[in-house]
C-alpha cells in the first residue's frame, strides 16, 4: 500500500505543480503580449537581433522568433498560429496562400549573385551566358572563356526564397537543370569554395571572405549600390506578413524594424540593404518601379 | 455477519493489484491511441495526392520527374518519385552488404574469440559509436568523405557513395550489436560437442555457431537496412539531393528521407507540393512495415529446432 500511496502523492504532486506553473504562465501572458514571428531562414537573424533590442526596451513586450522556412511562415500565419510570417518571397507567389488576407511589411533588401569556384578562371558573365549556364545550355567553362573544365550547378532547393529570386530576375520563367540542390547559403558556399568548376548564387552577407569569386554580370558588380539603383538586378526583398487585424504589439514591432534606428544599423551590419536606400521598387510580378 | 463482510470486501493486496493494471491499461491504451493517430495522420495526408490532387499511382511509382510544385511540360505537375526510390534502396543495400562482414567479423571475436577482452573493450566503442548523433556523422561525411571522393572520383564528390560510407559507419553498430546477441544465444552445447568431435575452433565457428546464428544475423542485417533507409540528416548532407535518376555512385542523387527534409519547410499543408512529401513518407511508412514483417517471418521460420 505505501507503494500505491508514493505513487498517488507523486501523480498528485506532478498535477498541482502543473496547475501553479500554467497559472503562473498565465499571468504573466495576461501582462505581457506576445508575438510569434516564423519563417524565412534568411530573414531570422535580423529579427532576432531586433527582438532583443526591443525586449530590451520594451518589457512589457514578449516576442519568440524561428525558423522553419517561408512556406511554413506564411502558412502558420494563415491558419493563425503566429502573429508575423516572415518570409523571402511575396505571398502571392506561394502555393496555397491567401495574399489578399494579409498585409506586407517589406523590412530590408537582400541582394543576391552568382558565385563560382577560384580555379574556374571567369568573373565576368553576360545575362544571357548565365541563363544558359543554369539552363544546361552551357556545360564548361572554356565556353564562356574560363578553363577547361565541366560545369557543376548547384542549386537551392525548390520553393527556397533565393532560388525563387534568382529564377524569376535569371531564368525569366524558364526552368533550370536537374542538379545538385542544398537547403541552405551556408552549405552553397562550402561547396562551391571547395568544389572544382562549380557555380551557385549567394546572398551578398555570404559573399564576404575571399573563399570564393563573385560573377560581375554584363560588367556590373555585385554591391549594394548598385542594388538600390536597380543596375545589379538579382534581388528581393525581406517581407514580415501579418494579418489584416493587426494588434497593437505587433504594429509597434513592425514600425520599430522600419525605423531609421535598426534600418541604418543592424540591418547594414548584418549585411542586407536598407529599404529606405531603395530608389525603385519591385512588385509581386517582378516589375521594377522607378 | 462480521466474517462474511470480511470476506467479501476486496483485500488490500487486490485493490494493489487492480491499481497496477488499471495504470499499465492507461499506457498501453495512450500508447496504441498514439499510434493509431500518427498512422491516421500520415496515411490520410500521404493519400491526398491521389485523392484530391488526382495523381495516378502507377506514375506516382513510375514516373522520374519530381517537380510537384510546378507545372510540367504535359500541363500537370511533375510527381514521380522513382528516383528517389531506388537511390533510397541503393544506399541502404550498398551500406549492409558493406557492414555485414565488419559486423560479423566484429561478433565472432567478441563472443567467441576474445569473450572477455574483446567484449570489455568492443562494447565501449559500439555504444559510443551509437550515441553519436546523425548530424555529427553528417557533418564528418561532408567534410571528410566528400572531399576524399571527390579527389579520387572527379565530380563534386556528392552522390551515393559517399552516403554509403557515412551510412557503412552508422548502421554497423546496429548490425555488430544484433550479431553478437545471436552468437551469444547459440547454445552451449552444439560447439562443445562439435569440438569434441575433433573440430577445430575456426570449423566450430564457421560451421556450427555461424550456421545455428544464420536467423538472428539476418534479423540483425533488416534491422541495420531499416535504420539505414530512414536515416535522413546524415544522408542529406553529403548525398547532393538532385532528383535524378542515379546512373553511377558519385552523381548528385536524393533519397526519400533527404527529399522530405529539405522540401517540408518551403511548402504550404494543403498544397499538392507538400501532399507529394507525406506520400514520400507512406512510401518510407510502408517500408519500414516491410522490414519489420520480413524480420517477423525469419524469426519463425529460422529458428533452430
Amino acid at each position: 500500500m505505501l507503494n500505491a500511496k508514493k505513487f498517488i502523492s507523486i501523480i498528485s504532486i506532478m498535477i498541482i505543480s502543473g496547475l501553479v506553473l500554467t497559472a503562473c504562465g498565465n499571468s504573466n501572458d495576461s501582462s505581457k503580449s506576445k508575438i510569434t514571428a516564423v519563417g524565412s531562414t534568411a530573414l531570422q537573424p535580423l529579427v532576432e537581433e531586433a527582438a532583443n533590442e526591443y525586449q530590451q526596451n520594451n518589457n512589457n513586450v514578449s516576442i519568440t522568433v524561428q525558423g522553419g522556412g517561408s512556406g511554413t511562415g506564411l502558412s502558420q500565419l494563415q491558419s493563425k498560429a503566429v502573429t508575423i510570417g516572415n518570409s523571402d518571397v511575396f505571398a502571392e507567389k506561394q502555393n496555397g496562400i491567401d495574399a489578399k488576407k494579409m498585409i506586407d511589411h517589406k523590412v530590408a533588401v537582400v541582394g543576391m549573385a552568382p558565385v563560382v569556384n577560384k580555379s574556374v578562371g571567369v568573373k565576368n558573365l553576360s545575362m544571357k551566358q548565365l541563363s544558359d549556364i543554369f539552363t544546361g545550355k552551357i556545360t564548361n567553362w572554356k565556353q564562356v572563356g574560363g578553363k577547361n573544365q565541366t560545369i557543376e550547378v548547384i542549386n537551392r532547393v525548390k520553393g527556397s526564397g533565393t532560388r525563387k529570386t534568382f529564377e524569376a530576375d535569371v531564368l525569366k520563367g524558364k526552368s533550370a537543370i536537374k542538379s545538385q540542390e542544398q537547403d541552405s547559403n551556408g552549405t552553397v558556399k562550402k561547396i562551391v569554395a571547395s568544389t572544382p568548376g562549380a557555380i551557385s548564387y549567394l546572398a551578398f552577407s555570404f559573399m564576404g571572405d575571399n573563399t570564393l569569386q563573385p560573377i560581375s554580370i554584363d560588367n556590373v558588380k555585385p554591391n549594394d549600390k548598385n542594388v538600390e539603383d536597380n543596375s545589379w538586378k538579382i534581388w528581393s526583398y525581406e517581407h514580415m506578413y501579418t494579418n489584416k487585424n493587426i494588434d497593437k504589439a505587433t504594429k509597434l514591432f513592425i514600425e520599430y524594424m522600419n525605423s531609421k534606428e535598426i534600418q541604418n544599423n543592424l540591418v547594414k551590419k548584418l549585411g542586407y540593404i536598407s529599404i529606405h536606400n531603395m530608389k525603385v521598387t519591385k512588385d509581386a510580378n517582378n516589375q521594377i518601379v522607378k | 455477519m462480521e466474517i462474511k463482510k470480511k470476506l467479501l470486501m476486496s483485500s488490500k493486496e487486490t485493490r494493489q493489484d487492480k491499481f497496477g493494471k488499471s495504470i499499465s491499461y492507461l499506457s498501453i491504451g495512450f500508447i496504441i491511441l498514439l499510434v493509431s493517430l500518427i498512422l491516421y495522420f500520415i496515411i490520410s495526408k500521404g493519400l491526398s495526392t491521389f485523392t484530391q490532387n488526382n495523381v495516378n499511382v502507377w506514375d506516382f511509382l513510375t514516373k522520374q520527374d519530381w517537380s510537384p510544385s510546378s507545372i510540367g511540360k504535359d500541363g500537370k505537375p511533375e510527381v514521380g518519385a522513382l528516383p528517389m526510390i531506388i537511390t533510397s534502396f541503393g544506399v541502404t543495400i550498398l551500406s549492409a552488404i558493406l557492414a555485414t562482414p565488419f559486423a560479423i567479423a566484429i561478433g565472432i571475436y567478441m563472443s567467441v574469440i576474445a569473450p572477455k577482452k574483446g567484449r570489455k573493450f568492443l562494447q565501449i566503442i559500439i555504444e559510443m559509436l551509437v550515441g553519436i548523433p546523425s548530424v555529427v556523422y553528417g557533418f564528418l561525411g561532408l567534410t571528410i568523405i566528400v572531399p576524399m571522393n571527390r579527389h579520387l572520383f572527379g565530380g563534386t564528390g556528392f552522390g551515393i557513395l559517399s552516403a554509403t560510407l557515412v551510412l557503412f559507419v552508422m548502421v554497423l553498430p546496429t548490425i555488430t550489436s544484433l550479431t553478437v546477441d545471436s552468437l551469444n544465444s547459440v547454445p552451449k552445447y552444439l560447439s562443445d560437442a562439435s569440438l569434441a568431435l575433433g573440430a577445430t575452433r575456426w570449423q566450430t565457428i564457421y560451421k556450427v555457431i555461424l550456421r545455428a546464428a544464420i536467423p538472428g544475423i539476418l534479423t540483425a542485417i533488416i534491422f541495420g537496412m531499416a535504420r539505414a533507409f530512414g536515416e535522413a540528416l546524415a544522408v542529406q548532407m553529403v548525398i547532393g539531393n538532385a532528383t535524378l535518376m542515379p546512373k553511377n555512385l558519385i552523381t548528385p542523387a536524393s533519397t526519400l528521407t533527404s527529399q522530405l527534409t529539405t522540401g517540408i519547410g518551403n511548402t504550404v499543408m494543403g498544397t499538392l507540393g507538400n501532399n507529394a512529401l507525406w506520400s514520400l513518407a507512406l512510401v518510407l511508412l510502408l517500408m519500414s512495415l516491410v522490414f519489420n514483417i520480413i524480420v517477423k517471418i525469419i524469426g519463425k521460420r529460422g529458428s533452430i529446432k
